[in-house]
Protein backbone atom coordinates (compact mmCIF):
# COMPACT_ATOMS: atom_id res chain seq x y z
CA UNK A 1 0.00 0.00 0.00
CA UNK A 2 1.29 3.45 -0.90
CA UNK A 3 1.69 5.61 2.20
CA UNK A 4 3.17 8.77 0.76
CA UNK A 5 3.16 9.81 -2.85
CA UNK A 6 4.44 12.88 -4.66
CA UNK A 7 3.67 14.03 -8.18
CA UNK A 8 5.74 16.61 -10.08
CA UNK A 9 7.04 17.92 -6.76
CA UNK A 10 9.20 21.01 -6.93
CA UNK A 11 11.09 22.02 -3.80
CA UNK A 12 13.57 24.86 -3.49
CA UNK A 13 15.33 26.65 -0.67
CA UNK A 14 17.19 29.90 -1.21
CA UNK A 15 18.83 29.60 -4.61
CA UNK A 16 19.06 25.79 -4.43
CA UNK A 17 16.57 23.68 -6.33
CA UNK A 18 16.20 20.48 -4.34
CA UNK A 19 14.08 18.68 -6.92
CA UNK A 20 12.20 20.06 -9.90
CA UNK A 21 9.80 17.28 -10.81
CA UNK A 22 9.92 14.47 -8.32
CA UNK A 23 7.56 11.52 -8.54
CA UNK A 24 8.01 9.37 -5.49
CA UNK A 25 5.94 6.57 -4.00
CA UNK A 26 6.78 5.27 -0.54
CA UNK A 27 5.06 2.00 0.25
CA UNK A 28 4.54 0.24 3.56
CA UNK A 29 7.46 -2.03 4.40
CA UNK A 30 10.00 -0.05 2.35
CA UNK A 31 13.21 1.40 3.73
CA UNK A 32 14.17 4.54 1.82
CA UNK A 33 17.37 6.52 2.10
CA UNK A 34 18.01 10.05 0.85
CA UNK A 35 21.62 10.62 -0.21
CA UNK A 36 23.25 13.88 -1.21
CA UNK A 37 25.97 16.41 -0.53
CA UNK A 38 25.77 18.97 2.28
CA UNK A 39 23.36 21.70 1.26
CA UNK A 40 21.66 19.63 -1.44
CA UNK A 41 18.35 20.09 0.38
CA UNK A 42 17.85 16.70 2.01
CA UNK A 43 16.41 18.16 5.20
CA UNK A 44 14.24 20.62 3.26
CA UNK A 45 12.76 17.75 1.27
CA UNK A 46 12.13 15.77 4.46
CA UNK A 47 10.31 18.73 6.06
CA UNK A 48 8.25 19.17 2.89
CA UNK A 49 7.27 15.50 2.87
CA UNK A 50 6.24 15.82 6.52
CA UNK A 51 3.97 18.74 5.58
CA UNK A 52 5.94 21.18 7.70
CA UNK A 53 7.01 23.31 4.75
CA UNK A 54 5.02 24.09 1.59
CA UNK A 55 6.51 22.90 -1.74
CA UNK A 56 7.03 25.32 -4.64
CA UNK A 57 4.63 23.28 -6.72
CA UNK A 58 3.40 19.74 -7.15
CA UNK A 59 1.25 17.41 -5.15
CA UNK A 60 1.85 15.32 -2.03
CA UNK A 61 -0.65 12.68 -0.98
CA UNK A 62 -0.76 10.80 2.28
CA UNK A 63 -2.77 7.62 1.87
CA UNK A 64 -4.36 9.08 -1.29
CA UNK A 65 -5.42 12.31 0.43
CA UNK A 66 -3.85 15.70 -0.22
CA UNK A 67 -1.32 16.26 2.60
CA UNK A 68 -1.91 20.02 2.81
CA UNK A 69 -5.64 19.51 3.33
CA UNK A 70 -5.31 17.04 6.21
CA UNK A 71 -5.49 18.30 9.82
CA UNK A 72 -2.03 18.39 11.47
CA UNK A 73 -3.15 15.97 14.15
CA UNK A 74 -4.19 13.32 11.62
CA UNK A 75 -0.88 13.76 9.77
CA UNK A 76 1.03 13.30 13.04
CA UNK A 77 -0.73 9.99 13.65
CA UNK A 78 0.70 8.68 10.37
CA UNK A 79 4.00 10.54 9.90
CA UNK A 80 6.67 10.98 12.57
CA UNK A 81 9.88 12.89 12.10
CA UNK A 82 13.24 12.99 13.89
CA UNK A 83 14.95 16.34 13.42
CA UNK A 84 18.66 16.80 12.93
CA UNK A 85 19.12 18.84 16.09
CA UNK A 86 16.85 19.50 19.02
CA UNK A 87 17.52 22.51 21.21
CA UNK A 88 15.69 22.95 24.47
CA UNK A 89 15.51 26.18 26.42
CA UNK A 90 13.46 24.98 29.36
CA UNK A 91 14.43 21.91 31.36
CA UNK A 92 12.27 18.82 30.85
CA UNK A 93 12.94 15.32 32.06
CA UNK A 94 13.51 12.33 29.80
CA UNK A 95 10.25 10.55 30.56
CA UNK A 96 8.02 13.59 30.02
CA UNK A 97 9.79 14.30 26.74
CA UNK A 98 9.19 10.78 25.44
CA UNK A 99 5.58 10.99 26.57
CA UNK A 100 5.02 14.02 24.27
CA UNK A 101 5.02 11.47 21.45
CA UNK A 102 1.49 10.50 22.49
CA UNK A 103 0.18 14.01 21.82
CA UNK A 104 -1.41 13.33 18.41
CA UNK A 105 -3.35 10.40 19.83
CA UNK A 106 -4.94 12.25 22.75
CA UNK A 107 -8.04 14.44 22.70
CA UNK A 108 -7.70 18.11 23.60
CA UNK A 109 -8.55 17.68 27.27
CA UNK A 110 -7.40 14.09 27.66
CA UNK A 111 -4.58 13.14 30.03
CA UNK A 112 -1.99 10.48 29.26
CA UNK A 113 -3.20 7.05 30.35
CA UNK A 114 -1.24 4.17 31.86
CA UNK A 115 -1.13 2.63 28.38
CA UNK A 116 0.56 5.78 27.05
CA UNK A 117 3.05 5.69 29.92
CA UNK A 118 3.75 2.02 29.26
CA UNK A 119 4.42 2.81 25.59
CA UNK A 120 6.88 5.52 26.61
CA UNK A 121 8.68 3.10 28.95
CA UNK A 122 8.87 0.42 26.25
CA UNK A 123 10.35 2.94 23.81
CA UNK A 124 12.94 4.11 26.35
CA UNK A 125 13.89 0.50 26.98
CA UNK A 126 14.22 -0.16 23.24
CA UNK A 127 16.83 2.58 22.85
CA UNK A 128 18.59 1.75 26.13
CA UNK A 129 17.57 4.81 28.15
CA UNK A 130 15.28 3.07 30.65
CA UNK A 131 17.42 3.82 33.69
CA UNK A 132 17.69 7.56 33.15
CA UNK A 133 14.04 8.45 32.71
CA UNK A 134 14.15 11.12 35.42
CA UNK A 135 17.25 12.91 34.09
CA UNK A 136 16.91 16.47 32.80
CA UNK A 137 17.23 16.46 29.01
CA UNK A 138 19.78 19.28 28.93
CA UNK A 139 22.22 17.13 30.93
CA UNK A 140 22.26 14.30 28.37
CA UNK A 141 25.10 13.65 25.95
CA UNK A 142 24.64 14.10 22.21
CA UNK A 143 24.16 10.38 21.61
CA UNK A 144 21.71 10.03 24.49
CA UNK A 145 19.64 12.93 23.14
CA UNK A 146 19.61 11.30 19.73
CA UNK A 147 18.25 8.08 21.20
CA UNK A 148 15.75 10.11 23.25
CA UNK A 149 14.46 11.61 19.99
CA UNK A 150 14.11 8.14 18.50
CA UNK A 151 12.28 6.90 21.60
CA UNK A 152 9.85 9.84 21.26
CA UNK A 153 9.28 8.87 17.64
CA UNK A 154 8.61 5.24 18.64
CA UNK A 155 6.09 6.46 21.23
CA UNK A 156 4.37 8.50 18.54
CA UNK A 157 3.82 5.20 16.72
CA UNK A 158 3.55 6.52 13.13
CA UNK A 159 3.31 4.42 9.95
CA UNK A 160 5.94 6.47 8.12
CA UNK A 161 9.10 7.43 9.99
CA UNK A 162 11.22 10.26 8.58
CA UNK A 163 14.64 10.45 10.22
CA UNK A 164 17.22 13.14 9.59
CA UNK A 165 20.61 11.53 10.22
CA UNK A 166 19.44 9.11 12.93
CA UNK A 167 22.98 7.86 13.59
CA UNK A 168 24.39 11.33 14.22
CA UNK A 169 26.40 11.40 17.50
CA UNK A 170 25.98 7.64 17.99
CA UNK A 171 28.86 5.26 18.67
CA UNK A 172 29.29 2.21 16.43
CA UNK A 173 27.38 -0.10 18.76
CA UNK A 174 24.41 2.23 19.00
CA UNK A 175 24.48 2.99 15.26
CA UNK A 176 23.92 -0.66 14.49
CA UNK A 177 21.45 -1.18 17.32
CA UNK A 178 19.29 1.81 16.30
CA UNK A 179 19.40 1.05 12.58
CA UNK A 180 18.45 -2.58 13.26
CA UNK A 181 15.59 -1.42 15.47
CA UNK A 182 14.32 0.94 12.76
CA UNK A 183 14.84 -1.61 10.02
CA UNK A 184 12.76 -4.15 11.94
CA UNK A 185 9.90 -1.66 12.08
CA UNK A 186 9.76 -1.84 8.29
CA UNK A 187 10.47 -5.49 7.67
CA UNK A 188 8.50 -6.98 10.58
CA UNK A 189 5.92 -4.30 11.34
CA UNK A 190 5.23 -3.19 7.76
CA UNK A 191 5.96 0.47 8.42
CA UNK A 192 7.89 2.70 6.01
CA UNK A 193 11.22 4.40 6.70
CA UNK A 194 12.83 7.38 5.03
CA UNK A 195 16.30 8.13 6.37
CA UNK A 196 18.82 10.80 5.56
CA UNK A 197 22.25 9.19 5.86
CA UNK A 198 25.83 10.15 5.17
CA UNK A 199 27.33 6.71 5.73
CA UNK A 200 26.95 5.04 2.36
CA UNK A 201 27.81 1.59 3.68
CA UNK A 202 25.33 1.65 6.55
CA UNK A 203 22.73 3.03 4.14
CA UNK A 204 23.37 0.18 1.70
CA UNK A 205 23.11 -2.33 4.50
CA UNK A 206 19.84 -1.15 6.05
CA UNK A 207 17.91 0.42 3.17
CA UNK A 208 16.44 -1.03 -0.01
CA UNK A 209 15.37 2.12 -1.89
CA UNK A 210 17.50 5.16 -2.55
CA UNK A 211 16.78 8.73 -3.58
CA UNK A 212 19.80 10.69 -4.79
CA UNK A 213 19.65 14.49 -4.72
CA UNK A 214 22.31 15.96 -6.98
CA UNK A 215 21.85 19.50 -5.70
CA UNK A 216 20.81 20.98 -9.06
CA UNK A 217 17.22 19.78 -9.08
CA UNK A 218 18.10 16.45 -10.70
CA UNK A 219 17.28 13.28 -8.81
CA UNK A 220 17.69 9.56 -9.28
CA UNK A 221 15.91 6.79 -7.45
CA UNK A 222 15.81 3.04 -7.36
CA UNK A 223 17.26 -0.04 -5.73
CA UNK A 224 20.91 -0.41 -4.72
CA UNK A 225 21.66 -2.16 -8.01
CA UNK A 226 20.10 0.73 -9.94
CA UNK A 227 21.60 3.78 -8.31
CA UNK A 228 24.42 2.80 -5.96
CA UNK A 229 26.78 2.67 -8.89
CA UNK A 230 30.15 4.34 -9.27
CA UNK A 231 29.06 6.95 -11.90
CA UNK A 232 26.01 8.02 -9.89
CA UNK A 233 27.81 8.15 -6.54
CA UNK A 234 30.86 9.99 -7.87
CA UNK A 235 28.56 12.54 -9.49
CA UNK A 236 26.57 12.77 -6.24
CA UNK A 237 29.52 13.40 -3.94
CA UNK A 238 31.93 14.92 -6.47
CA UNK A 239 34.56 12.64 -5.01
CA UNK A 240 36.20 9.47 -6.33
CA UNK A 241 34.91 6.32 -4.63
CA UNK A 242 36.30 2.80 -4.71
CA UNK A 243 34.01 -0.25 -4.43
CA UNK A 244 35.47 -3.11 -2.40
CA UNK A 245 34.02 -6.56 -1.85
CA UNK A 246 33.67 -7.04 1.92
CA UNK A 247 32.46 -10.07 3.86
CA UNK A 248 28.94 -8.55 4.10
CA UNK A 249 28.76 -7.29 0.54
CA UNK A 250 30.07 -4.30 -1.32
CA UNK A 251 31.55 -1.35 0.61
CA UNK A 252 32.52 2.06 -0.71
CA UNK A 253 35.87 3.58 0.22
CA UNK A 254 36.46 7.27 -0.49
CA UNK A 255 39.81 7.79 -2.21
CA UNK B 1 4.89 11.12 42.47
CA UNK B 2 1.18 10.66 41.64
CA UNK B 3 0.01 12.74 44.58
CA UNK B 4 2.59 15.50 44.31
CA UNK B 5 0.76 17.85 41.92
CA UNK B 6 -2.35 17.74 44.05
CA UNK B 7 -0.37 18.37 47.22
CA UNK B 8 1.31 21.37 45.61
CA UNK B 9 -1.96 22.88 44.38
CA UNK B 10 -3.51 22.37 47.82
CA UNK B 11 -0.53 24.00 49.52
CA UNK B 12 -0.73 26.97 47.16
CA UNK B 13 -4.47 27.27 47.72
CA UNK B 14 -3.80 27.36 51.46
CA UNK B 15 -1.10 29.99 50.92
CA UNK B 16 -3.53 32.10 48.90
CA UNK B 17 -6.17 31.91 51.66
CA UNK B 18 -3.65 32.74 54.38
CA UNK B 19 -2.28 35.70 52.46
CA UNK B 20 -5.77 37.07 51.91
CA UNK B 21 -6.69 36.63 55.59
CA UNK B 22 -3.43 38.27 56.64
CA UNK B 23 -4.07 41.21 54.36
CA UNK B 24 -7.64 41.61 55.66
CA UNK B 25 -6.46 41.74 59.27
CA UNK B 26 -3.46 44.07 58.89
CA UNK B 27 -3.56 47.81 58.62
CA UNK B 28 -3.60 51.06 60.60
CA UNK B 29 -6.93 50.24 62.21
CA UNK B 30 -6.06 47.43 64.57
CA UNK B 31 -8.00 44.30 63.72
CA UNK B 32 -7.33 40.66 64.41
CA UNK B 33 -8.53 37.22 63.44
CA UNK B 34 -11.33 37.48 66.02
CA UNK B 35 -12.72 40.48 64.11
CA UNK B 36 -12.95 38.41 60.95
CA UNK B 37 -14.74 35.72 62.92
CA UNK B 38 -17.10 38.32 64.40
CA UNK B 39 -17.71 39.71 60.92
CA UNK B 40 -18.53 36.24 59.67
CA UNK B 41 -21.05 35.81 62.48
CA UNK B 42 -22.49 39.29 61.82
CA UNK B 43 -21.40 40.54 65.26
CA UNK B 44 -18.72 43.02 64.22
CA UNK B 45 -19.10 46.74 64.91
CA UNK B 46 -19.80 49.10 62.04
CA UNK B 47 -16.31 50.61 61.74
CA UNK B 48 -14.49 47.29 61.68
CA UNK B 49 -16.96 45.98 59.14
CA UNK B 50 -16.48 49.04 56.95
CA UNK B 51 -12.67 48.92 57.14
CA UNK B 52 -12.52 45.24 56.26
CA UNK B 53 -15.30 45.01 53.69
CA UNK B 54 -15.06 48.36 51.94
CA UNK B 55 -11.39 49.28 52.23
CA UNK B 56 -9.33 46.14 52.57
CA UNK B 57 -11.32 43.45 50.74
CA UNK B 58 -11.54 45.28 47.37
CA UNK B 59 -7.84 46.09 47.52
CA UNK B 60 -6.80 42.56 48.54
CA UNK B 61 -9.01 41.08 45.84
CA UNK B 62 -7.52 43.47 43.29
CA UNK B 63 -4.01 42.54 44.42
CA UNK B 64 -4.74 38.82 44.11
CA UNK B 65 -6.35 39.19 40.69
CA UNK B 66 -3.54 41.36 39.38
CA UNK B 67 -0.88 38.98 40.69
CA UNK B 68 -2.70 36.02 39.15
CA UNK B 69 -3.10 37.79 35.80
CA UNK B 70 0.58 38.75 35.68
CA UNK B 71 1.86 35.31 36.63
CA UNK B 72 -0.40 33.65 34.06
CA UNK B 73 0.55 36.15 31.34
CA UNK B 74 4.24 35.72 32.19
CA UNK B 75 4.07 31.93 31.96
CA UNK B 76 2.35 32.19 28.57
CA UNK B 77 4.83 34.75 27.21
CA UNK B 78 7.74 32.51 28.20
CA UNK B 79 6.23 29.63 26.24
CA UNK B 80 5.31 31.83 23.28
CA UNK B 81 8.76 33.35 22.97
CA UNK B 82 10.61 30.22 24.17
CA UNK B 83 12.59 32.59 26.32
CA UNK B 84 13.02 32.25 30.07
CA UNK B 85 13.63 36.00 30.33
CA UNK B 86 10.26 36.97 28.86
CA UNK B 87 7.78 38.72 31.13
CA UNK B 88 4.27 40.07 30.46
CA UNK B 89 5.68 43.47 29.50
CA UNK B 90 8.37 42.41 27.06
CA UNK B 91 6.20 42.94 23.97
CA UNK B 92 5.17 46.48 24.86
CA UNK B 93 1.66 45.95 26.24
CA UNK B 94 2.48 47.79 29.46
CA UNK B 95 4.20 50.62 27.58
CA UNK B 96 1.04 51.21 25.58
CA UNK B 97 -1.06 51.09 28.73
CA UNK B 98 1.30 53.47 30.56
CA UNK B 99 1.24 55.95 27.69
CA UNK B 100 -2.56 55.91 27.72
CA UNK B 101 -2.70 56.25 31.50
CA UNK B 102 -0.18 59.09 31.68
CA UNK B 103 -2.05 60.93 28.95
CA UNK B 104 -5.22 60.62 31.02
CA UNK B 105 -3.39 61.79 34.16
CA UNK B 106 -1.93 64.72 32.23
CA UNK B 107 -5.45 65.88 31.45
CA UNK B 108 -6.42 65.37 35.07
CA UNK B 109 -8.66 62.39 34.36
CA UNK B 110 -9.05 59.54 36.84
CA UNK B 111 -11.16 56.54 37.69
CA UNK B 112 -12.99 55.09 34.72
CA UNK B 113 -11.25 57.32 32.15
CA UNK B 114 -7.82 56.46 33.49
CA UNK B 115 -8.59 52.75 33.28
CA UNK B 116 -10.17 53.13 29.88
CA UNK B 117 -7.15 55.01 28.56
CA UNK B 118 -4.75 52.42 29.97
CA UNK B 119 -6.71 49.52 28.49
CA UNK B 120 -7.01 51.23 25.09
CA UNK B 121 -3.26 51.91 25.07
CA UNK B 122 -2.56 48.26 25.88
CA UNK B 123 -4.89 47.02 23.13
CA UNK B 124 -3.40 49.46 20.63
CA UNK B 125 0.10 48.22 21.40
CA UNK B 126 -0.98 44.59 21.23
CA UNK B 127 -2.57 45.04 17.78
CA UNK B 128 0.36 47.10 16.54
CA UNK B 129 2.86 44.38 17.45
CA UNK B 130 0.57 41.67 16.12
CA UNK B 131 0.13 43.42 12.78
CA UNK B 132 3.73 44.50 12.31
CA UNK B 133 5.30 41.17 13.28
CA UNK B 134 3.23 39.34 10.68
CA UNK B 135 5.19 40.82 7.81
CA UNK B 136 5.22 38.57 4.78
CA UNK B 137 3.29 35.83 6.50
CA UNK B 138 6.27 34.72 8.57
CA UNK B 139 5.35 34.90 12.19
CA UNK B 140 8.59 33.73 13.73
CA UNK B 141 9.54 33.98 17.37
CA UNK B 142 12.47 36.30 16.78
CA UNK B 143 10.42 38.58 14.55
CA UNK B 144 7.71 38.85 17.17
CA UNK B 145 10.22 39.43 19.94
CA UNK B 146 12.13 42.11 18.03
CA UNK B 147 8.96 43.93 16.95
CA UNK B 148 7.66 43.85 20.52
CA UNK B 149 10.91 45.05 22.04
CA UNK B 150 11.20 47.91 19.54
CA UNK B 151 7.59 48.97 20.08
CA UNK B 152 8.19 48.79 23.84
CA UNK B 153 11.15 51.16 23.59
CA UNK B 154 9.04 53.44 21.42
CA UNK B 155 6.50 53.61 24.24
CA UNK B 156 9.39 54.32 26.61
CA UNK B 157 10.08 57.49 24.67
CA UNK B 158 6.39 58.45 24.74
CA UNK B 159 6.35 57.92 28.52
CA UNK B 160 9.45 60.09 28.96
CA UNK B 161 7.87 62.77 26.79
CA UNK B 162 4.64 62.76 28.82
CA UNK B 163 6.59 62.90 32.10
CA UNK B 164 8.57 65.87 30.79
CA UNK B 165 5.34 67.66 29.80
CA UNK B 166 3.67 67.01 33.12
CA UNK B 167 3.43 69.74 35.78
CA UNK B 168 5.32 69.14 39.08
CA UNK B 169 2.28 68.23 41.17
CA UNK B 170 1.13 65.54 38.74
CA UNK B 171 4.47 63.73 38.66
CA UNK B 172 4.01 61.82 41.90
CA UNK B 173 0.79 60.23 40.67
CA UNK B 174 2.46 59.30 37.40
CA UNK B 175 5.49 57.74 39.03
CA UNK B 176 3.27 55.73 41.36
CA UNK B 177 1.23 54.52 38.39
CA UNK B 178 4.37 53.54 36.52
CA UNK B 179 5.72 51.54 39.45
CA UNK B 180 2.42 49.82 40.04
CA UNK B 181 0.01 50.98 42.68
CA UNK B 182 -3.11 49.43 44.15
CA UNK B 183 -4.28 52.28 46.40
CA UNK B 184 -7.16 53.28 44.12
CA UNK B 185 -8.14 49.75 43.26
CA UNK B 186 -11.82 48.85 43.38
CA UNK B 187 -13.38 45.38 43.49
CA UNK B 188 -12.03 43.71 40.32
CA UNK B 189 -15.20 42.10 38.97
CA UNK B 190 -14.27 42.21 35.28
CA UNK B 191 -10.64 41.46 36.06
CA UNK B 192 -11.44 38.31 38.01
CA UNK B 193 -13.78 37.08 35.28
CA UNK B 194 -11.03 37.59 32.69
CA UNK B 195 -8.53 35.86 34.98
CA UNK B 196 -10.77 32.86 35.48
CA UNK B 197 -11.68 32.60 31.79
CA UNK B 198 -8.04 33.02 30.78
CA UNK B 199 -6.90 30.39 33.24
CA UNK B 200 -9.45 27.88 32.01
CA UNK B 201 -8.59 28.53 28.36
CA UNK B 202 -4.83 28.38 28.98
CA UNK B 203 -5.01 25.24 31.11
CA UNK B 204 -7.12 23.56 28.45
CA UNK B 205 -4.26 24.23 26.01
CA UNK B 206 -1.76 23.00 28.60
CA UNK B 207 -0.60 19.82 26.87
CA UNK B 208 -0.08 21.69 23.60
CA UNK B 209 1.93 24.34 25.45
CA UNK B 210 4.14 21.61 26.93
CA UNK B 211 5.04 20.72 23.35
CA UNK B 212 5.15 24.23 21.90
CA UNK B 213 7.98 24.95 24.34
CA UNK B 214 10.14 22.46 22.38
CA UNK B 215 9.89 24.65 19.29
CA UNK B 216 7.56 25.21 16.34
CA UNK B 217 8.89 22.37 14.18
CA UNK B 218 8.63 19.76 16.94
CA UNK B 219 5.14 21.01 17.78
CA UNK B 220 4.10 20.82 14.13
CA UNK B 221 5.51 17.31 13.83
CA UNK B 222 3.48 16.23 16.86
CA UNK B 223 0.25 17.40 15.30
CA UNK B 224 -0.17 20.93 16.62
CA UNK B 225 -1.49 23.64 14.31
CA UNK B 226 1.33 25.93 15.39
CA UNK B 227 0.31 29.31 13.96
CA UNK B 228 -3.28 29.35 15.27
CA UNK B 229 -2.04 28.23 18.69
CA UNK B 230 0.68 30.88 18.81
CA UNK B 231 -1.75 33.61 17.80
CA UNK B 232 -4.17 32.48 20.47
CA UNK B 233 -1.46 32.43 23.14
CA UNK B 234 -0.26 35.89 22.09
CA UNK B 235 -3.74 37.40 22.20
CA UNK B 236 -4.56 35.72 25.50
CA UNK B 237 -1.31 36.75 27.20
CA UNK B 238 -1.69 40.31 25.92
CA UNK B 239 -5.29 40.56 27.07
CA UNK B 240 -4.34 39.27 30.54
CA UNK B 241 -1.47 41.76 30.75
CA UNK B 242 -3.68 44.63 29.58
CA UNK B 243 -6.21 43.74 32.27
CA UNK B 244 -3.54 43.58 34.98
CA UNK B 245 -1.96 46.86 33.94
CA UNK B 246 -5.35 48.53 33.85
CA UNK B 247 -6.06 47.34 37.40
CA UNK B 248 -2.81 48.39 39.03
CA UNK B 249 -0.24 49.90 36.67
CA UNK B 250 2.92 48.09 35.65
CA UNK B 251 3.87 45.99 38.64
CA UNK B 252 7.15 44.39 37.80
CA UNK B 253 8.71 41.05 38.63
CA UNK B 254 5.66 38.90 39.45
CA UNK B 255 5.18 37.78 35.87
CA UNK B 256 8.86 36.96 35.45
CA UNK B 257 9.70 35.08 38.62
CA UNK B 258 6.53 33.18 39.51
CA UNK B 259 6.76 30.75 36.56
CA UNK B 260 10.45 30.27 37.28
CA UNK B 261 9.85 29.64 40.97
CA UNK B 262 7.43 26.88 40.01
CA UNK B 263 9.83 25.42 37.43
CA UNK B 264 12.59 25.39 40.02
CA UNK B 265 10.21 23.52 42.32
CA UNK B 266 9.99 20.91 39.56
CA UNK B 267 6.62 21.90 38.06
CA UNK B 268 6.91 21.64 34.27
CA UNK B 269 3.54 20.42 33.07
CA UNK B 270 1.58 23.55 32.08
CA UNK B 271 -1.69 21.91 33.02
CA UNK B 272 -0.39 22.20 36.59
CA UNK B 273 1.98 25.13 36.22
CA UNK B 274 -0.63 27.62 35.00
CA UNK B 275 -3.13 27.23 37.87
CA UNK B 276 -0.23 27.07 40.32
CA UNK B 277 1.18 30.31 38.86
CA UNK B 278 -2.14 32.09 39.34
CA UNK B 279 -2.29 31.03 43.00
CA UNK B 280 1.35 31.85 43.72
CA UNK B 281 1.32 35.14 41.80
CA UNK B 282 -1.87 36.21 43.53
CA UNK B 283 -0.53 35.33 46.99
CA UNK B 284 2.78 37.05 46.33
CA UNK B 285 1.13 40.28 45.29
CA UNK B 286 -1.31 40.22 48.22
CA UNK B 287 1.63 39.87 50.64
CA UNK B 288 3.58 42.59 48.84
CA UNK B 289 0.62 44.94 48.90
CA UNK B 290 -0.01 44.27 52.58
CA UNK B 291 3.59 45.22 53.30
CA UNK B 292 3.36 48.23 50.96
CA UNK B 293 0.57 49.74 53.01
CA UNK B 294 1.71 48.74 56.50
CA UNK B 295 5.52 48.94 56.42
CA UNK B 296 5.77 52.73 56.63
CA UNK B 297 2.13 53.39 57.63
CA UNK B 298 0.44 55.80 57.28
CA UNK B 299 2.69 56.35 54.31
CA UNK B 300 2.05 54.00 51.35
CA UNK B 301 4.70 52.62 49.06
CA UNK B 302 4.18 51.62 45.41
CA UNK B 303 3.62 47.88 45.53
CA UNK B 304 6.08 47.35 42.66
CA UNK B 305 8.96 48.11 45.02
CA UNK B 306 7.77 45.43 47.42
CA UNK B 307 7.33 42.74 44.75
CA UNK B 308 10.98 43.18 43.85
CA UNK B 309 12.07 43.25 47.50
CA UNK B 310 10.15 40.04 48.22
CA UNK B 311 10.78 38.39 44.90
CA UNK B 312 14.53 38.83 44.53
CA UNK B 313 15.64 37.00 47.71
CA UNK B 314 12.94 34.36 47.34
CA UNK B 315 14.01 33.66 43.77
CA UNK B 316 17.73 33.58 44.58
CA UNK B 317 17.06 31.18 47.44
CA UNK B 318 15.15 28.84 45.15
CA UNK B 319 17.76 29.14 42.43
CA UNK B 320 20.47 28.14 44.86
CA UNK B 321 18.38 25.30 46.24
CA UNK B 322 17.10 24.17 42.85
CA UNK B 323 20.57 24.04 41.36
CA UNK B 324 21.56 21.07 43.42
CA UNK B 325 18.13 19.50 42.98
CA UNK B 326 17.66 19.67 39.26
CA UNK B 327 21.11 19.56 37.81
CA UNK B 328 21.07 23.11 36.43
CA UNK B 329 24.82 23.18 37.03
CA UNK B 330 25.42 20.63 34.32
CA UNK B 331 23.70 22.57 31.55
Amino acid sequence: MTLLETRALEVAIGSTTVCCSLDLAINAGERWCILGRNGAGKTTLLLTLAGLRPPQSGYIALRQQALSALPRRQVAQLIGILFQEQTDVFPANVFDTVLTGRHPWLGPLQWESDTDRAMARTALKAVGLADIEQRIVTTLSGGERRRLGIATLLTQDPQLLLLDEPTNHLDVHHQIQILQLLSDLATEDNRALLLIMHDLNLAARYCDRFLLLFGDGETAQGSAADVLTRPYLERLYQHPLLPLQGPQGQVWIPQ
Amino acid sequence: MIGRPRVLLLALLLLALLSLLLSLTSGTVNTGWHDLLALYRGEADAITAQVILELRWPRSAAAFTTGGLLALAGSLMQVLLRNPLADPYVLGVSGGAASGALLALLFGLGGFWLQGAAFSGALLSMLLVFGLSHGSGNWTTSRLLLTGVVIASGWGAVIGFLLALSPEQGLRNMVFWLMGDLSYASLPTTGSVILLGGLLAATAMGRSLNILIHGDLTAGALGIAVMPLRRLVYLLASLLTATAVTLAGSIGFVGLIVPHMLRLLGVRDHRLLLPAAVLLGGSLLVCADTLARTLLAPRQLPVGILTAMLGVPLFLLLLHHGRTLHGLDNR
